[in-house]
């Protein structure tokens, strides 16, 4: 665990999440804290269960036990204030395909109820490096493209927390470096908190603050990312990553509440 | 309820609607098509039978519109939730914050806009082609045509809980669920044509108070306030139910995880 405890307002904490599917548990008492201007990676292989936490800490599966809370208030109750101050984006959903990049950007602004949205969306659209796709068709828009569009709708409400599921899916090295990039200016300048799932370690050595390696749907290990390597003697996270992948192997100190 | 939000939402169909015009074409062409044919039929009727038979020209169009309006309401709101399943939007709108209840109004306005786009097509075509004019239903009818379109609204939301409970394989009940009810609801006959044992059915639905009513209307001129006040009582019914029954399968569906594979298949 990290050396100092982190002092900063905690943004969004999830208490003993579980979530079952059928009897199988996709998130099994998985608990963090995320703080302001925070980015928290969740990491784990295919089927670890970040997608699952993300949809939960959304709203848009309701957990089977546990609690949430976002800027201190319970998550469900309060469902449209929280989401209000939120956003998210994933490289699983798009904005709808038939529409001109600037009209799904101008409705969403309008949901959003974004002051002055035009210069926001140009603003945003410039800082992304898009400006010219503004009249385009949104369904013919290349993954980079639309990953960037999405990203555009993410911070169009100047979010104080932020979802990104695998944001960098899909892209060439040097847009993903791009997408990174703006996305640590743009937080560390608002104090944005952000989770991030992704299985690109590139992102997450960049990105991270601190992360939480998931398998089945529990957390495996949990801290900076150079801690985690020092602990695991590895020089990179993609061999601890293959390391818990295929042996769930757990690095932390062994885990306290083990039923006997 | 926050107008900015159904306004945006309405923006967002508008703007679908311009950029895709063929959606335009079917709010036209089958109304046209089921116009053409039934105004055709009667005249075909009323060249071969006694002139009184002839009245029967301003029933089957008269008709034909209403259950248009009732038809039009109850594909907006279907129809809008399943352009949001087919562009991957919902999971979009599901995480911004918008309520229930904004959601589904915004379906309802497209509804009405959509009945707008059809009752103007229709009224012109049976003028131009049949001298029927609408406007000799006289402006009674007015609240007969508001009722329809509630009654088509609680019909979209019972489609769409039934799509969101089913999955896309059920999509086809968006077109379907309006015709499970239409021969009860007495459209094209009255109440009294039906087999006796039938006829308590057809008075469960607030759109057979609508269609008697609208007979009575056209035929003597009066206006049969019981009609309204039935079809106005079994609305709040209907849309309550149906509201409360939309909300429910969407939290069973947030239950049991489903929602994000909807938005994302
Ligand atoms: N709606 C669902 N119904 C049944 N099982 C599900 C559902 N959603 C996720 N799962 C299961 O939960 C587990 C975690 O999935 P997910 O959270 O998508 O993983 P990740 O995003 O880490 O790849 C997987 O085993 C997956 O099959
Ligand atoms: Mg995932």
């Amino acid at each position: 665990m990290s050396a100092t405890p982190d002092t900063r307002e905690v943004v969004l904490e999830a208490r003993e999440l579980t979530r079952e599917f059928d009897g199988v548990k996709a998130l099994d008492r998985f608990s963090f804290k995320l703080h302001r201007g925070e980015v928290l990676g969740l990491l784990g292989a295919n089927g670890a269960g970040k997608t699952t936490a993300m949809n939960c800490l959304l709203g848009l599966t309701l957990p089977t036990s546990g609690e949430l809370n976002a800027f201190g208030l319970p998550l469900q109750a309060n469902r449209i204030s929280i989401l209000q101050r939120s956003n998210f984006s994933s490289a699983y959903t798009a904005l709808p395909g038939n529409l001109l990049v600037w009209q799904n950007l101008s409705v969403f602004a309008r949901i959003y109820g974004v002051p002055n949205p035009k210069k926001k969306i140009a603003e945003l659209m410039e800082l992304l490096e898009i400006s010219h796709l503004g009249k385009r068709v949104t369904g013919q828009l290349s993954a980079g493209e639309s990953t960037r569009v999405n990203l555009v709708k993410a911070f169009l409400n100047d979010p104080e927390l932020l979802m990104l599921d695998e944001p960098t899916a899909s892209l060439d090295p040097d847009i993903a470096d791009k997408v990174r990039k703006v996305v640590r200016k743009v937080q560390r300048e608002r104090s944005i908190a952000i989770l991030y799932t992704s299985h690109n370690m590139r992102d997450i050595e960049e990105v991270c603050d601190r992360v939480i390696f998931l398998h089945k749907g529990k957390i495996v290990c949990e801290g900076t990312p150079t801690e985690i390597m020092s602990r695991s003697s590895s020089n990179n996270l993609e061999d601890v990553f293959i390391k818990i992948a295929r042996d769930g192997e757990i690095l932390d100190e062994p885990k306290k509440e083990e039923a006997p | 309820m926050n107008l900015r939000i159904i306004s945006a939402l309405v923006m967002r169909y508008l703007f679908l609607y311009s950029r895709t015009p063929m959606r335009l074409v079917e709010l036209v062409f089958w109304p046209l098509v089921d116009l053409v044919v039934w105004g055709n039929v009667t005249v075909f009727i009323q060249k071969n039978s006694d002139a009184k038979f002839g009245e029967f020209i301003l029933f089957f169009l008269g008709a034909m519109i209403l259950w248009d309006i009732l038809f039009r309401a109850q594909q907006g709101v279907a129809i809008s939730f399943l352009e949001d399943v087919w562009t991957r939007n919902l999971l979009n709108v599901f995480v911004a914050p918008v309520r229930t209840a904004e959601y589904l109004g915004a379906t309802f306005v497209v509804g009405f806009l959509r009945i707008l786009v059809t009752c103007c097509v229709m009224s012109l075509v049976s003028w131009i082609g049949y001298s029927f004019n609408i406007f000799q239903l006289q402006w009674w009818l007015l609240p007969f045509f508001l009722n329809l379109m509630v009654f088509g609204w609680a019909l979209g939301m019972i489609s769409t809980a039934l799509i969101l409970r089913w999955g896309q394989a059920a999509e086809s009940l968006a077109w379907a669920v309006p015709f499970f009810i239409q021969p009860v609801v007495c459209v094209f006959y009255r109440v009294e044509d039906m087999p006796a044992w039938s006829r308590p059915i057809a008075w469960l639905f607030p759109a057979t108070p609508i269609f008697e009513g609208m007979r009575e209307v056209m035929k003597s001129g009066t206006m049969n306030w019981n009609y309204l006040w039935l079809s106005v009582g079994l609305n709040v019914i209907y849309l309550t139910l149906a509201g409360a029954l939309f909300v429910w399968v969407l939290n069973l569906t947030r239950k049991r995880g489903l929602l994000t594979k909807f938005a994302t298949q």
